[in-house]
């Protein structure tokens, strides 16, 4: 097997911390601000559709700010991409119960990620949803985003851009999760 | 001159040196010369004289008489695709085999005293050791009507078989005992009751279960066996039970032969090595009849070679092709080669396991079959044959069929590390293998 | 977190290599994936540019269309080969015919064959993922894992169950199979039948071996009947259909000697009213028609699997 598959693992790391617990914070508080300001007249269909793992976490953190700050009441659904993905195997690939509030048809959809790198996720995602119904609107909203598109994807909503050299890895930790709260970024020195 | 079998013997002296000669017939075993002459053993003693012929240096090694294989399929004529007598000798000479008994089951199978001429002139033309052939016991192997056994013997025919088969017909088989005894020539019985095998294709037990295989019983062959041992003791005809695999057999033979009856038999080394697991996932390598049997039936084999119920090691050298082979397994034919690896696989099952001595298994090998089957060889007493196998007993080397002699390729020990492989051989005083290559 | 992510090897040729853990994630797997039948589109793109043959030396529609309908679902593009329609009768080898499939670059092929072993020698050819839909009387793994699935979707868990099957064990392939996946995943296997067709060997394999069906259903959890093939009396393997029938078909009343609740099963197709009555067939812990179902979803569930191994091999450098 090729060392350098493994050279991030086994190099000495520059973790640098991007975001921190309030930081996170903030960027849920802004980002529920900006689907409140963006859809006026659309919020009763207003739909938060995570993608696992940590982008449906964030979804419920959203509508929590969304039910909170704005008397918006967004439900929150799972949708598992794996079957949608074009690298079948190349990583986590068992596929996990989707969890769809109801009917999408018709409806405003904010599909929710961590971070937004190559874009392959969202096409995967959106492939996905459409064969569950035919919303009205797709939206994305990221934590991060941090560059290197391969897909003309674009996030509607963003909580940090964070530009990255192609080998570094943007770590999300969250609590639920993960047990920390934070945004690193490793630099890859391959 | 040329000798029935065909051979022609090398005029001149040939001087073997310094090796430990075994010869079982006549009670040597040390270190000392055999002195080769005009085809045929001089004399055996220390500090012979080359007399200026060639002098083969065999310090270190094993000086034997020339192996005798009782039981080989040539497959010529017929299906020279997987072997002729040409590549069939060449695969006995690499084993050591100095004289085979070539099996019946050609195509056609050989049932006339003209098939047996035959055999016996493309061997002369052909083949690097000697072949004696085995004729038919009846007309077309078909088991039914009787060859004729006398013009078979007159031929050159050693022995009778119908090999592949039993012989079903009860009245067919009493028959033909009673002309193998007149004619004085060993029937050799393929133990297995046809009707009791049905369509089995391997050993019935746990594994055959395990791979959901129909089963071959070890009733089959006992069935046979035991019909043939009181017909045998009932005309005082030679039966002699090829590759016999079965425990309760073995008992049978072993009380048979207390009793006086004249029986004899062999057993092959994959009989003695391997058991029905080595079939693994559907290994067709590991398809032979009779099939491979479980560890009891393989133990009782090694105790009956030990207490001398087993007469002689024969290898039922059974070359097939790959289309034979490399097909569903209940499809794919039987047998396996088996001239090249007898020798190491032997020494490693019954010398180096301690059921034996050396001398013990070079008498196996070599002067009991010789003695059985009334073939000349098989020792190294003055005036015999000079056929001669000088072999290493710890030479290491790994089994690879691509480097087989024989055409066949189909043996389950490809792989597997051995010791013990022939290094000069010499048939009528011609050196057919020099350091373990062809010459 | 399970600790296999793939099935590790190319093919699926019998339970018997499959680790507890690849079972596992292949029942787990099958339960999401059984959610696509849910969806508005009934299908999704994961193996989409695929191939899949089917294979069939015996004639099986359920099992065929079962094998279809989970390539479908994941997009894979699906050939029959209609086996007594194409050269495979003419005397062309099974050779012949796995390096046919093999140029027409073929990724998975399903294969239904009467010899035991047929699968693994086609599968020891081909670069393609060969998936064993019945060899003769040796493995039916799909089968076999339906059959846990259903009994883990029933039931709740298999540790600790005990699954009695009966009839012809001698010659089935689902027993072969059922008896080394449920024992690998902890439950007790019962083999009831007649002598002639139920060897005490299989003792050795790990089955209890019972000629009593009242014995052999006491206390068990999983009632099994296994279809009994007629011709095993021209055999002279049973004396007669009738007394089969007498001492082991599964009726109502028998079906109480199991504990309370037992499930009944079977592979199908039944010979209704002998060895097993239409009422217990049909009856209301009859879970034969979720066996069916439950097919759809642990084959889609095997095909992405073998999908995903092959692929990380890929990656990882090796041959696939
Ligand atoms: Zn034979």
């Amino acid at each position: 097997m090729a060392p350098r598959f493994f050279c991030g693992l086994m190099g000495p790391q520059g973790a640098t911390q991007s975001l921190d617990a309030a930081g996170i914070d903030r960027a849920m508080v802004r980002i529920a601000h900006e689907i409140h300001e963006k859809n006026p007249g659309r919020l009763a269909d207003l739909v938060l559709i995570g993608i696992p793992k940590r982008g449906d976490t964030l979804a419920r953190r959203i509508a929590a700010v969304l039910a909170r700050d704005h008397a918006v009441v967004a439900p929150v659904g799972v949708l598992d991409i794996t079957m949608y993905r074009d690298d079948i195997g190349s990583r986590a690939s068992l596929p996990k119960p989707s969890d769809l509030p109801g009917s999408i048809d018709g409806k405003t959809i904010v599909l929710v990620d961590d971070v937004l790198y190559t874009g392959r996720s969202v096409r995967a995602a959106m492939d996905a949803l459409i064969d569950f119904g035919r919303p009205k609107a797709i939206q994305l909203a990221v934590l991060v985003d941090r560059g290197h598109r391969e897909l003309p994807i674009r996030a509607d909503y963003v909580g940090k851009n964070i530009p990255t050299a192609p080998g570094a890895n943007v770590k999300v930790e969250l609590k639920e999760d993960d047990g920390a709260e934070q945004v690193l970024v490793e630099e890859g020195n391959g | 001159m040329t000798s029935r079998d065909g051979r022609t013997t090398a005029p001149g002296s040939l001087l073997i040196r310094g090796g430990r000669v075994i010869d079982p017939a006549t009670g040597t075993d040390g270190v000392m010369d055999v002195l080769l002459s005009d085809g045929k053993v001089a004399k055996t003693g220390p500090g012979l004289d080359a007399g200026g012929g060639t002098i083969i240096e065999a310090k270190g090694l094993v000086v034997a008489p020339g192996f005798v294989d009782v039981h080989v399929h040539l497959r010529e004529p017929g299906e020279e695709g997987k072997e002729t007598i040409a590549t069939g000798t060449r695969a006995a000479a690499m084993g050591g085999v100095t004289t085979v008994v070539a099996m019946p089951n050609t195509v056609p199978p050989i049932d006339t005293p003209a098939m047996i001429a035959y055999v016996l002139s493309r061997a002369a033309q052909d083949g690097v050791v000697r072949v004696r052939p085995a004729g038919c016991i009846s007309h077309e192997r078909k088991g039914e009507v009787m060859a004729d056994l006398a013009g078979l013997k007159e031929a050159g025919a050693v022995a009778f078989s119908d090999d592949g088969n039993s012989v079903m017909n009860a009245l067919l088989a009493r028959r033909a005992m009673i002309n193998t005894r007149i004619l004085n020539v060993p029937y050799v019985e393929h133990a297995e009751d046809a009707s009791l095998v049905d369509a089995g294709v391997m050993h019935e037990g746990r594994v055959s279960l395990r791979l959901g295989l129909a089963g071959r019983s070890p009733l089959a062959e006992d069935l046979i066996v035991a019909r043939d041992l009181l017909l045998a003791e009932a005309t005082g005809a030679h039966l002699h039970v090829a590759h016999v695999s079965s425990r309760r057999s073995l008992e049978m033979i072993r009380e048979a032969k207390a009793r006086g009856v004249p029986v004899t038999c062999e057993a092959t080394p994959h009989h003695l090595v391997l058991t029905d697991e080595a079939v693994g996932e559907f290994d067709t390598s590991a398809k032979v009849l009779p099939p491979l049997r479980s560890e009891e039936h393989r133990l009782a084999l090694i105790a009956a070679v030990k207490d001398g119920t087993v007469d002689v090691i024969a290898s039922d050298h059974a070359p097939h092709g790959p289309l034979e082979k490399e097909v569903e397994f209940a499809q794919a034919a039987s047998g396996m080669v088996g001239l090249e690896t007898m020798l190491p696989l032997a020494l490693e099952v019954l010398v180096r396991s301690g059921a034996m001595d050396l001398p013990g298994l070079v008498r196996l090998l070599s002067s009991a079959p010789a003695r059985l089957f009334h073939l000349a060889g098989g020792t190294l007493a003055a005036g015999s044959p000079a056929d001669v196998t000088v072999f290493d007993p710890e030479l290491a080397w790994t089994v690879d069929p691509r480097a087989f002699s024989s055409k066949g390729r189909n043996t389950p020990f490809a792989g597997r590390k051995v010791r013990g492989r022939a290094v000069d051989v010499i048939v009528g005083g011609r050196i057919v293998v020099r350091d373990g290559g062809l010459v | 977190m399970t600790t296999v992510d793939s099935l590790s090897a190319k093919d699926l040729l019998g339970i018997e290599p499959l680790s507890r853990d690849e079972i596992q994630l292949i029942l787990d797997t099958a339960r999401t994936l059984s959610d696509v039948a849910k969806h508005p589109i009934k299908k999704v793109p994961a193996l989409r540019g695929r191939t899949m043959v089917n294979l069939f030396y015996e004639a099986s529609t359920r099992t065929r269309t079962s094998f279809e309908l989970a390539a479908v679902r994941l997009s894979a593009d699906v050939v029959n080969i209609n086996v007594q329609a194409s050269s495979v009768v003419k005397g062309e080898t099974l050779l012949d015919t796995a390096r046919t499939l093999e140029a027409m670059t073929v990724d998975f092929i399903v294969m239904r064959h009467g010899s035991s072993g047929a699968p693994h020698m086609l599968a020891r050819n081909l670069k393609a993922s060969v998936i064993n839909a019945g060899d003769g009387q040796h493995e039916h793994p799909t089968q076999a894992l339906l059959d846990l699935y259903t009994v883990r979707e029933k039931l709740g868990s298999i540790e600790g169950k005990t699954i009695t099957l009966i009839g012809d064990i001698q010659h089935s392939r689902v027993a072969r199979s059922d008896l080394i996946a449920f024992t690998k995943m902890g439950a007790k296997v019962r083999f009831c039948g007649p002598p002639t067709l139920l060897s005490a060997d299989f003792g050795a394999l790990g089955a209890e071996v019972h000629h009593d069906l009242k014995s052999a259903l006491t206390g068990a959890d999983v009632v099994y009947v296994l279809r009994l093939q007629f011709e095993r009396h021209r055999m002279g393997l049973m004396p007669s259909v009738k007394a089969y029938t007498q001492q082991y078909a599964i009726t109502s009343e028998r079906v109480k000697w199991a504990k309370p609740g037992a499930l009944v099963m079977h592979p199908g197709p039944m010979n209704r009213g002998v060895e097993i009555a239409p009422e217990v067939a049909d009856g209301p812990t009859s879970v034969i028609v979720d066996q069916v179902a439950n097919g759809i979803a642990v084959r889609m569930a095997v095909l992405y699997l073998l999908e995903a191994g092959r692929t990380k091999r890929a990656a990882a450098g090796g041959v696939s």
